[in-house]
Formats: structure tokens, sequence, C-alpha cells
């Protein structure tokens, strides 16, 4: 019985000094890298506490000055270019719905030969994989610089780099999807003789549509996102605006801009969750 | 007993069409909204089109453009500016994770106040999920520009935008971990006598770290690859190089600066899938059955 406990005891003490040793250990590697990080970006505490002055400074610049007797005179000054701006918004948001529309359409193309269930040839498989990889892991807005180049100015570059982008993205979360599907309804097609297409048709398709609804609308709320920076590669939308204003310092406009952008950002985010909780809805009932 | 058309009678089928006329009537409502459904969605997509001058000239144009752009990237070269290049690569990762661990220690108090179950006052809990939306909803980009023209060029304008932003992102992310944990534990520590910090410490915070670890690791992932642009606004980082060779044309520099990004975000993928794959599994074995 003694030597029982004597046994346990030295046993649990020696799991208590492993586990010790992996804390120190890991916490040791972490703080490593955290130095590391901040004498290679140039990071200090000091340098924090001398720049929030700074930015403190910049956001009492950018706010205008309301009063209340002269609040609508106010107002229409701060947002002088509300006109401008909506249009410019507007832009930014077609300009995330057909870069949303192609990059799925590409997506769709890729995702099933991209799927381990349902892959053509092993070549097919990898050559889809990477490509959604290297669509996915370069930025939109490097694609967004080279386009500029090649397809001119404008928001047509911008169209195509966040489409690429989202075709990587958006592929990847579909294979996945099509991965995780009942293949029963896949078998029974093939045994009737269908073709792949046909079989994409009647037994995967219905069963990942409302996945892949649900994947697409979140993608079209990040790509408004982007969408609204592609400006200032010169690749349209409102971020020619921003960036002109932010380097020319024209501090109200600034958050003017802001807010129009948050509230667009935010109708785009609350109007998708209600037609993604309406179509999960439905799927639940039928 | 299952009534189906097909196995009813001629005089049942007339009663049938009798009492309910709708079943048998043609579906014209929806077939007319589902016609006009499609043409507004070819109608819009046409009207994009024609706004973005998106025409298929244009685009074989382009890409012919494109073709050439990317025959004069091979091969890939760094000139003399290799360690440069890499020095200011490893500045990107640092960066990105000096601002994810900063986001994520700043995002801690965000993340439990927006929680329903931590906080019940309704308006106070919208205030700071709206507070966190607004930091989303402004990308990154916009930050560090904003950040360059208050602080000054530099990786300190970068890492402020990331912390910014991240902060928003995980502090949402945060509070929906913390609603689906299991209050019971939370309970255990109150019926005790445990303040709410105390609550916080031994009832909520083992529930949820392993998830907000994940996060954590998600976000890091994705700072890497957003950091390697904060350059082009002068927010620090290898994107500074990678536009000034775009912008020079210097394509054979800059494909060797995106096959430098696509390899690390590469390795930093593997590492932090390896380093969450060793936490996850440490606490499944942990949980209680």
């Amino acid at each position: 019985m003694r030597t029982e406990v004597i046994k346990f005891e030295r046993q649990f003490a020696a799991l208590q000094a492993q586990k010790q040793r992996q804390v120190w250990w890991y916490g040791g590697l972490f703080v490593l890298a955290l130095l590391i990080s901040a004498w290679i970006g140039d990071f200090s505490p000091a340098k924090i506490w001398h720049g929030l002055p700074r930015i403190h400074e910049y956001v009492l610049k950018t706010l205008p000055v309301l009063g209340w007797v002269t609040l609508w005179t106010d107002l229409t000054e701060w947002f002088w270019g509300l006109r401008k701006w909506l249009g410019l918004l507007l832009e930014t948001v077609l300009i995330a719905y057909l870069s949303t529309l192609l990059g799925t359409v590409g997506a769709l193309a890729l995702a099933f030969d991209a799927s381990t269930n349902l892959q053509r040839s092993g070549w097919g498989y990898g050559l889809t994989r990477r490509a959604m990889e290297f669509a996915r892991t370069i930025p939109e807005l490097v694609f967004a610089l080279i386009f500029v180049f090649a397809f001119g100015l404008g928001p047509m570059a911008g169209v195509l780099a966040i489409a690429i982008h989202t075709m990587g993205g958006s592929g990847k979360l579909f294979a996945e999807a099509i991965e995780n599907i009942d293949m029963k309804p896949v078998d029974g097609l093939r045994a009737t003789g269908a073709s792949w297409l046909q079989t994409l048709r009647f037994a995967v398709l219905p069963q990942v549509f409302p996945n892949f609804t649900s994947f697409t609308l979140w993608r079209f709320e990040i790509n408004v996102r982007s969408a609204s920076v592609l400006g200032f590669v010169g690749a349209g939308g409102i971020g020619q605006e921003f960036y002109t204003a932010i380097r020319m310092l024209y501090y109200e406009d600034i958050s003017a801009m802001l807010l129009l952008l948050v509230a667009t950002v935010m109708l785009i985010d609350i109007a998708c969750e209600r037609l993604r909780h309406r179509m999960i809805g439905q799927e639940n009932m039928s | 007993m299952m009534l189906r058309l097909q196995n009813m009678d001629e005089p049942a089928l007339a009663l049938a069409r009798q009492v309910a006329p709708a079943v048998f009537a043609p579906r014209l409502l929806q077939t007319l909204l589902r016609v006009l459904a499609w043409l507004a969605f070819l109608a819009l997509t046409m009207y994009c089109l024609w706004l973005f001058e998106m025409s298929p000239l244009r685009f074989v144009n382009g890409l012919g453009t494109l073709l050439h752009i990317v025959a004069q990237m091979f091969p890939p070269t760094a000139g003399d500016m290799l360690a440069t290049y890499l020095m200011s690569m490893l500045q990107t990762v640092g960066m990105a994770f000096i601002g994810t661990v900063f986001a994520a220690v700043l995002a801690l108090p965000l993340g439990l106040l927006g929680a329903k179950n931590m906080l019940s006052n309704g308006l106070a809990h919208f205030l700071f999920r709206r507070s966190s939306d607004v930091l989303r909803g402004v990308d990154q980009l916009i930050w560090a520009l904003i950040f360059v023209r208050a602080v000054g060029l530099g990786p300190l304008a970068g890492i402020l935008a990331i912390i910014i932003s991240d902060t928003g992102t995980l502090a949402k992310l945060y509070s929906e971990a913390i609603e689906n944990i299991d209050k019971k534990p939370v309970e255990g520590v109150r019926s005790v006598g445990g303040g709410p910090l105390h609550a916080i410490r031994y009832g909520v915070l083992p529930q949820v770290l392993p998830v907000m670890l994940s996060n954590m690791l998600y976000t890091f992932e994705s700072n890497t690859r957003s950091a390697t642009i904060l350059g082009i606004v002068g927010a620090g980082g290898i994107g500074f190089y990678l536009s000034d060779r775009v912008r020079t044309m210097n394509w054979e520099d800059a494909s060797f600066i995106l096959l430098l990004i696509l390899l690390t975000v590469y390795l930093i993928d593997h590492l932090s899938g390896f380093i969450r794959s060793r936490l996850i599994r440490g606490q499944v074995a942990k949980q209680p059955v």
C-alpha cells in the first residue's frame, strides 16, 4: 500500500516536472520569437507610447465641427461629396459582385476535379489543387498591381484580380464540401451509366448547393472589403478617392468616407446573413 | 394513408379539383418570378460588364500583354538584393506575429464583453459587437495608410494596422466561442463563492482557450498573407519592394519576390497547422467524456 502511494507520488511529481519543463520550453520559444519580431519589425513599447498622441491628434483632426444650431449645414459641408462617394461605393459593390460571380464560376470549374472522391485523374487533381493554392496565396492587390499593366487602369483589372483570388479561396472550400458528401447517390447514378457531368448535376450538386451558396455570400462580404482598396493601385472603386484624401490630408473627407464605407459593409453583412438564414431555414423544412 | 393523384379514380379527382383548385392551377406566378429573377441577374451582370468596359476584345488584348509580362518574369532573379529581400520577408512575418499577439490580447476583454452570456446588458452587448464590426469593416490597408500618415513610414504603421483590424476579427470569434460554452463550470465556480474574475479564469477560459489559440493561429496565417501587401502604402515589409519592382517593370525581381512570398506562406501554414494539431490533440485527450 505504502509503496504504491510512493510510486504514485513519484510518478505525479515526474509528470508535473515534465509539464513545467514544457511550459518553460514553449514559453521561452514564444518570447524569443516575439523579441526577434520586435527587433526586426523595429517595434518597441516606447515607439507606441510616442505614437499614441499623434494618432489621437490625427483622429481629432478628422472629426468635423458640428454645432447644434448649424447642424444641417455642418453635415452637408462634411458630406459635401456624398453624391460622388455614393457612386464610387456603388462601383465598389458592383466590382465585388462581378468578381464574386466570375470567381465562383471558376471555383465550380475546378472544385470537382480537386476533391479526392470525384477527381477524374491524378494529374488533374494535382493541377487544380496547385492552381487554387497559387490563386489564393498571392494577395488580390498584387494581382491587381500586375493586371493594371496588362488590362489598363480601371475596374476591369480589379474585377479580374479579386475573381482569381475568389477562385482559389472558394474552390478550396467547395472541394472540402464535396469531399464530405454522401457517395451513395453518386454510386447510384454511375450504375445507371450517367456521364460525369450528369452525376455532378443530379447526385452532387443537390447535396452541396446550400453550402456553396453560403460560402459564396460570405465571400461576397469579404470581396466588398477587398474592393474598397483596389483604387490604391488604380484598379477602380472608392479606394482611389480614399488614397487621395489620406495622402492630401483632407481630414474630414476621410472620416466621412470611412463612415459611408462601414455603413455599406454592415448593411451588406446584415443582408447576406438574412439571406443565408432564410436559405438554411428553407433547406431544413423541405 | 398516402393520398396520391395517380391512385385516385375519376370522381375522387373531380372532388379534389373542386376542394383544392390551387393544386391543379399552373404555377404561373412562381414561373414568372423565377424568370424575372433570372432576367434581373442577367441585366445586372451585363450592366457591370458595360460599366467596367469589359469587352472580350479588351480581355484578349490584356491576356496577350499578361503573357508577355509572365514570359519576362523568367528566370526569377534577386540580383544583388537577395539579403534585402530575405530580411524584409522576415520583417513581414515578424510584423504579422507581433500584430497577432497584441490583437489576441486586446481582443480578450472585447470578446468577453461582447458575449451574450457574459454581459446580460443588451445595449452594452450591442455596442461592443458593433465596435468590433467597425474595426473589421475597414480593410487593413486603409488602416495602414492612415497610420502611415499618423506615425510615419515604416513597419510600426503596419503593425498597428494589423492590431486594429484583427482585434475586431478576433473579438468576434472569441465572443462566438464564449457563447458556445457549457455554463455548468461557471455556475460551479460561482456557487462556491468565486467572483466574476474567478468564474472567467476557472470556468470560461479552460473551455475556450484551445478554440482561441486555434483562431489566433489562423489569424497569424492570414496576417502573413496580408502583411505582404502593407508595404504598398509604405507600412513595412516585402510589399514595398514588390510594388516598386512591378512599377518599374523589373519583372524578374518581382517574380522572385512572389516566389519568396509563396514559399514563406507555405512554410507558415504548415508550421501553424502542426502547432494546431498538437494543441487540439492535447485538448481532446484532456477533455472528460
